[in-house]
C-alpha cells in the first residue's frame, strides 16, 4: 500500500507526460504481482468492488474527532477523503509496509457492506497520511489524478519495449491483476486474450492555430468543418463470435462510456449497425436542432442515463471520419477518400442519431473568417449555437494518432469580452481559503425610474494569476462595505470600485438569475484598475450575445 | 533609519525615566523571585493588561514600555526573530539575540534601528517595571521566546512568555526550543488545525533524494524561505549523506553566508553559476534552492527540465501544493504542528493562552475543551504566508521571507 500511495501521490502532482510515464514505468518494474496489476486497474478504472460511501468516511472520522475541529479542518481542506486522511488519529505503530494493495483490493471485493467500517478503520490505523489518502481514494472509487488509460498503456509499452497498439489490442479481454499481460510483456507467457471487438483507436488531434498562422497556409490544400462544442467520441461496432452485434462508445482517452449512452448504443448495435469505427462529436440533437453545450451537459459525467434523460436529451453523433470499415483499416488513406466512404456509410445507416459533419465552403481565408465569425449567417441555421469555431484538415492527410503538427488545425472562435464591476467577493475553499477568490460581478441596467443600477450577471473564480489574486484580495479587504456571512460586499458606485474584464464562451437566458442571463465559463480576463466603474458595460450589450434557447430545461 | 525626534532619548538600558539597568542573569528555569522591579501603577485592566495590550503597532507591554515584534516603527522594540513579518526596520531601539540583530543588519543595512542591544540567552534585563529574558524558540537561527516578569500591586509575580514563532522538532541549524514555564503564554497558531502533523523532516528529504534518483537528468529546484528553511534543508540533506554541491538562488546567498559565519556547517554550497552556454538546461541532476516565488519564474526555465519542489508546512494539503504548481511538495516546516502546539500550551503550565497569527479559533477551541482560558489576539500583518510568498517575487525583496 505504501508503494501504491507513493505512486499516486507523485502522479497526482506531476504534470509532465514523460515524467508520468517514467514514474509508471519505474513502478511496474519494481513492484511485484499482483499489486502492480491492481494499481494498473485502479488507474484505468478497472477495479470493481462495492465502493465505500462518503457517508461512511464521514461517520468513521466523526467518531474520532471533535466536531468543531473537524468542520474547521474540512472547510480548510475542501475534500472529505483528504480531510479524513489528515485528521485520522495516529494509532502509534504503523504497519503500512505489510498491508499490500492486493490484500486491500481482494478483501474489498469479498467484503460485505456491514464489514466495511471495521475493515477501513483497521487499515486507516495501519497507514500514514499519504497511505490513508490513497486508500480512501481507492475505496471510494474516486480516482481523479488525470492518468488516462492511454497513458497507462503507453507506460506499459515503454516498460516492455512494445508498441502501444499491441497492448491496446489485447487490453479489453483482460481482467485485473493482469497476470497474463505482465507475463507476456516480460516474455514469460503467450500473448493473452482473443482479438478485441469494436476496439478503441487512439484519436488524431488538432493543433490550435491563429489567424496569422492560418494565412501562411494555402487554402485549396484544406477543407473546413465546423468545430462542434460537444465531446469527442469514437463509435465502434462489430459482431462477436456468435454473430451478435456489439457497439461501443469510447471517449478520446479510451474510456468506455457506452453505459452512459444506451440510446446511442442501441442504435449502433441495432438499426444502424455497421462493422468499423467512426470518429465524431457527441451532441444532443433535439427536434433536428443541435443543442448548445449547456444542454449536452445534462448527459455528461453520469454513469448511466434514465429513460427520461434519453428522451429529453437524445444523444447524437456528428460524424467526421471513418477509421475502419468491414475489417479494413482506413487510417492510411487520404482524408478525401475517407470522407467519401464516410458519406456512403452515413447515408446507408440512415439514422436520426448519426449525421455527417457538414463542410464549410470557402475559397479564401477571408471567407472562412467571415463564416467563423457568424456561423448563424451560413446555411447552418439554429445549429450555429453549438459551433465554437472551425476545423481545418489537409485534404491529403492520413489519420495519424496523436497531435501531429500540420495536417489538422482548430481555429476557435474568440471568447466574448465584457467589462463588469466587482460587487461581492467570497473566501475560497480549500487551497484558497485564505483569499477572497470567488468574485461576483455586475453590469449596468437602467431602472424604471431612469436610475442606473448594477445587476449581478455572473461569478468568476479563476483566470487570474496568484499575484493578481493577492491584489484582488487586498482590494476586497480594503473596500468592504458590508458583510453577509462569508460574503463581502465591495464598493461599487459609478466612481468607486473595480472593473473586471470578463471573458466567457456563451450566454443563455436563465430565469434563475436576477439579470435573466447566465454565462458559460466566465473568467477574469484582465483587471481594469484604470477604468471607472461607470464606464463598464450595460445589460443590453450582454443581451445581444444571447444564444438561442434549447428545449426547456427547467 | 532616523530616530523619531519627538520622543525622549531612552535606552533599553541606561537611565530612562524607568531607571533600567542590566540585572544579573539567572539559570534558565529558575525564576528570579528576588530582583523583579516594583510594580507599575495598577491599570484599570488589571494584571494581564499591564503586561500586554494590543496597539496599532502590535503587542505592547505597558509595564515595560516596549513593543514585541512591532509592525510599524516604535521607540523600543523587542524582536523574537529575523523573519520579515516580525523584524522590521526603523525602530528607535531594538533588543534581540545577536543572531537576530545580524540578520536584521544583513537585510536592512547596519542602520536598521537607532540603536540595538544583543540579548544573551537566559540573561535577564530589567526594563521599566519588568524583567525580560530571551530563550531559544527553535524556529530559525537566533529565534527566541521572550519571558516578561512583573509583580502587581499585591506583590504577586506574573510570568508572560511571548514565543514568537517556534517549533519543537530538532533542527541542526538553530538552538532547540526551551520550555519556559509561565502564567500567560502567547503562542503562534500558523498550523493550528489538527490536519497539520508534520512528518519527520528526514522522511521528506528521502523523498527528494528518491526523486533525484528517478530523474537524474532533471534539475531539482527546491523552493524554501530564504531565512531558516533553506539552510535547514541543506543541513538535512548533508545529514542524509548528500554531499554534492548544493546551488543557491541569489536571494538565499546572503543569509546562508551569515549562517556559516555563525558556525553552521553546510558543506559545499555555491551560487548558481552564470549560464554555461552549452545549450540545453543548466545544472542537470543538481539541487538548486530558491525562494518559493522564484520557482515558476523565468529564471527557473534555464535549468534542465526542472522538477519543482517546495518545502513548507502548507504542502500538507494537496490543493495548496497544486496551487503552487509543484511536482514534489515537501512537508517541512519551521513552525510547531498541531500536536506540538497543543503539547506546548499544556507544558508551559500557563493558565491563560493568547493566540496570534494563524488558525487562532481552532486552537482557542481546543484550549477551551481542556479548561484553559484562551483568547485569539487578532493581529494583522503577521505570517500571511501566501501574501509573503507573493511579495518575495517582487524585485528588490530578494531576501524577504516570512513565516513558513
Ligand atoms: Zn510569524
Ligand atoms: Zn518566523
Amino acid at each position: 500500500m505504501k508503494r501504491f500511495a507513493g505512486l499516486i501521490d507523485r502522479l497526482s502532482f506531476e504534470r509532465g507526460r514523460n515524467a508520468r510515464l517514467r514514474i509508471l514505468r519505474d513502478y511496474f518494474a519494481t513492484t511485484p504481482d499482483p499489486d502492480r496489476g491492481y494499481a494498473l486497474a485502479a488507474l484505468t478504472g478497472g477495479l470493481s468492488f462495492a465502493s465505500a460511501k462518503p457517508s461512511l468516511i464521514r461517520q468513521l472520522i466523526s467518531e474520532r474527532t471533535d466536531p468543531v475541529l473537524f468542520s474547521m479542518s474540512y472547510d480548510y481542506v475542501g475534500d472529505l477523503s483528504e480531510t479524513a486522511a489528515l485528521l485520522w488519529p495516529d494509532a502509534g505503530e504503523q504497519v503500512g509496509d505489510d498491508l499490500s494493495l492486493g490484500a486491500v483490493v481482494e478483501t474489498m471485493a469479498a467484503a460485505l457492506r456491514p464489514q466495511m467500517a471495521d475493515l477501513l478503520a483497521s487499515w486507516l490505523d495501519a497507514l500514514d497520511e499519504t497511505g490513508r489518502w490513497a486508500l480512501l481514494k481507492l475505496v471510494t472509487g474516486n480516482f481523479r489524478i488525470g492518468i488516462s488509460a492511454r497513458l497507462a498503456h503507453m507506460a506499459l509499452a515503454q516498460y516492455a519495449n512494445r508498441d502501444v497498439n499491441e497492448i491496446e489490442a489485447v487490453w479489453h479481454g483482460l481482467t485485473p491483476p493482469y497476470l497474463t499481460l505482465f507475463a507476456w510483456l516480460e516474455g514469460r507467457g503467450p500473448r493473452p486474450g482473443p482479438q478485441e471487438i469494436a476496439p478503441f483507436r487512439a484519436p488524431m488531434l488538432a493543433q490550435p492555430i491563429n489567424e496569422t498562422e492560418l494565412r501562411q497556409l494555402h487554402p485549396p490544400d484544406f477543407v473546413a468543418e465546423w468545430k462542434w462544442d460537444g465531446i469527442r467520441v469514437q463509435a465502434a461496432a462489430g459482431t462477436d463470435g456468435d454473430g451478435a452485434p456489439i457497439a461501443r462508445l469510447w471517449s478520446r482517452n479510451g474510456e468506455d462510456i457506452s453505459a452512459a449512452f444506451p440510446d446511442l448504443i442501441a442504435e449502433l448495435a441495432g438499426k444502424a449497425h455497421f462493422d468499423g469505427s467512426i470518429d465524431g462529436e457527441l451532441l444532443v440533437v433535439h427536434a433536428g436542432v443541435v443543442q448548445s453545450f449547456n444542454v449536452l451537459q445534462q448527459r455528461l459525467n453520469r454513469k448511466s442515463a434514465t429513460s427520461k434523460l434519453q428522451l429529453q436529451y437524445p444523444a447524437h453523433i456528428r460524424a467526421w471520419d471513418v477509421l475502419a470499415l468491414n475489417g479494413d483499416d482506413l487510417t492510411a488513406l487520404p482524408w478525401t477518400e475517407r470522407r467519401a466512404r464516410l458519406e456512403t456509410l452515413v447515408s446507408r445507416l440512415d439514422s436520426s442519431r448519426i449525421s455527417l459533419s457538414p463542410l464549410v465552403a470557402f475559397a479564401s481565408w477571408d471567407e472562412l473568417a467571415a463564416a467563423r465569425a457568424a456561423p448563424a449567417a451560413t446555411d447552418l441555421g439554429p445549429d450555429a449555437a453549438a459551433v465554437e469555431g472551425c476545423m481545418l484538415k489537409r485534404r491529403d492527410s492520413p489519420y495519424v494518432s496523436g497531435r501531429p503538427r500540420g495536417p489538422w488545425f482548430k481555429w476557435k472562435r474568440d471568447p466574448h469580452l465584457i467589462d463588469a464591476v466587482l460587487m461581492y467577493a467570497q473566501r475560497g475553499h480549500g487551497k484558497r481559503s485564505s483569499f477572497h477568490s470567488d468574485f461576483t460581478f455586475g453590469v449596468w441596467r437602467t431602472g424604471d425610474d431612469g436610475a442606473r443600477l448594477l445587476t449581478p450577471v455572473g461569478k468568476a473564480y479563476f483566470g487570474f494569476t496568484d499575484e493578481e489574486l493577492g491584489q484582488l484580495d487586498r482590494f476586497v479587504r480594503a473596500n468592504t462595505i458590508n458583510r453577509f456571512g462569508p460574503v463581502r460586499e465591495v464598493t461599487h458606485t459609478a466612481d468607486q470600485g473595480l472593473v473586471l474584464e470578463i471573458a466567457f464562451e456563451g450566454l443563455r437566458r436563465s430565469p434563475r438569475h436576477k439579470s435573466g442571463v447566465a454565462m458559460r465559463f466566465p473568467r477574469i480576463h484582465r483587471i481594469r484598475w484604470d477604468k471607472p466603474p461607470g464606464e463598464a458595460d450595460e445589460l443590453t450589450t450582454l443581451e445581444r450575445l444571447l444564444e438561442p434557447d434549447g428545449p426547456s430545461t427547467t | 533609519m532616523a530616530r523619531r525626534p519627538d520622543l525622549p532619548e531612552q535606552g533599553l538600558q541606561g537611565e530612562g525615566p524607568t531607571g533600567n539597568e542590566i540585572r544579573k542573569s539567572w539559570a534558565p528555569g529558575e525564576p528570579p523571585q528576588h530582583d523583579v522591579p516594583d510594580p507599575a501603577p495598577a491599570g484599570p485592566l488589571g494584571r494581564t493588561a499591564d503586561l500586554l495590550m494590543l496597539t496599532p503597532q502590535g503587542l505592547y507591554c505597558p509595564a515595560g514600555g516596549f513593543h514585541i515584534d512591532p509592525l510599524r516603527p516604535v521607540e523600543r522594540a523587542l524582536v523574537t526573530h529575523g523573519h520579515a513579518d516580525h523584524a522590521r526596520a526603523g525602530h528607535g531601539h531594538v533588543l534581540a539575540t545577536a543572531e537576530t540583530l545580524a540578520i536584521m543588519a544583513a537585510r536592512y543595512g547596519e542602520n536598521f534601528a537607532g540603536s540595538s542591544q544583543a540579548a544573551a540567552p537566559g540573561v535577564s534585563l530589567a526594563i521599566g517595571h519588568t524583567t525580560v529574558s530571551f530563550f531559544p524558540a527553535g524556529h530559525v537561527l537566533g529565534s527566541a521566546q521572550i519571558l516578561i516578569e512583573a509583580r502587581d500591586a499585591a506583590g504577586r509575580l506574573t510570568r508572560l512568555v511571548a514565543s514568537g514563532d517556534y517549533k519543537r522538532e530538532a533542527d541542526p541549524t538553530c538552538a532547540a526550543f526551551e520550555l519556559v514555564p509561565c502564567d500567560i503564554f502567547i503562542t503562534e497558531a500558523t498550523f493550528a488545525l489538527p490536519i497539520f502533523r508534520h512528518p519527520p523532516a528526514g522522511a521528506e528529504i528521502a523523498r527528494l533524494l528518491q526523486s533525484l534518483h528517478l530523474f537524474p537528468e532533471r534539475t531539482h529546484l527546491v523552493g524554501a524561505y530564504a531565512l531558516g528553511k533553506a539552510q535547514r534543508l541543506i543541513a538535512l540533506l548533508r545529514a542524509a549523506g548528500y554531499d554534492a554541491p548544493i546551488y543557491m538562488h541569489g536571494a538565499i546567498e546572503k543569509i546562508t553566508a551569515l549562517y556559516q559565519r555563525f558556525g553552521i556547517n553546510l558543506g559545499d554550497v555555491r551560487p548558481v553559476p552564470a549560464r554555461d552556454g552549452r545549450g540545453g538546461g543548466d545544472l542537470p541532476g543538481a539541487i538548486v534552492l530558491c525562494p518559493p516565488g522564484a520557482l515558476q519564474d523565468r529564471w527557473s526555465r534555464r535549468f534542465a527540465d526542472p522538477a519543482h519542489a517546495l518545502a513548507s508546512g502548507w504542502m500538507r494539503t494537496r490543493a495548496r501544493a497544486r496551487q503552487r504548481g509543484v511536482e514534489l511538495p515537501l512537508v517541512i516546516s519551521d513552525h510547531a504542528d498541531w500536536p506540538d502546539l497543543c503539547r506546548t500550551v499544556v507544558e508551559t503550565g500557563a493558565e491563560e493562552i493568547r493566540i496570534t497569527h494563524g488558525q487562532e479559533d481552532a486552537l482557542a477551541h481546543w484550549c477551551a475543551t481542556r479548561g484553559l482560558t484562551a483568547l485569539p489576539l487578532h493581529l494583522l500583518g503577521y505570517g500571511d504566508d501566501d501574501a509573503a510568498a507573493v511579495e518575495e517575487t517582487a524585485p528588490g525583496a530578494a531576501t524577504g521571507g516570512a513565516a513558513s
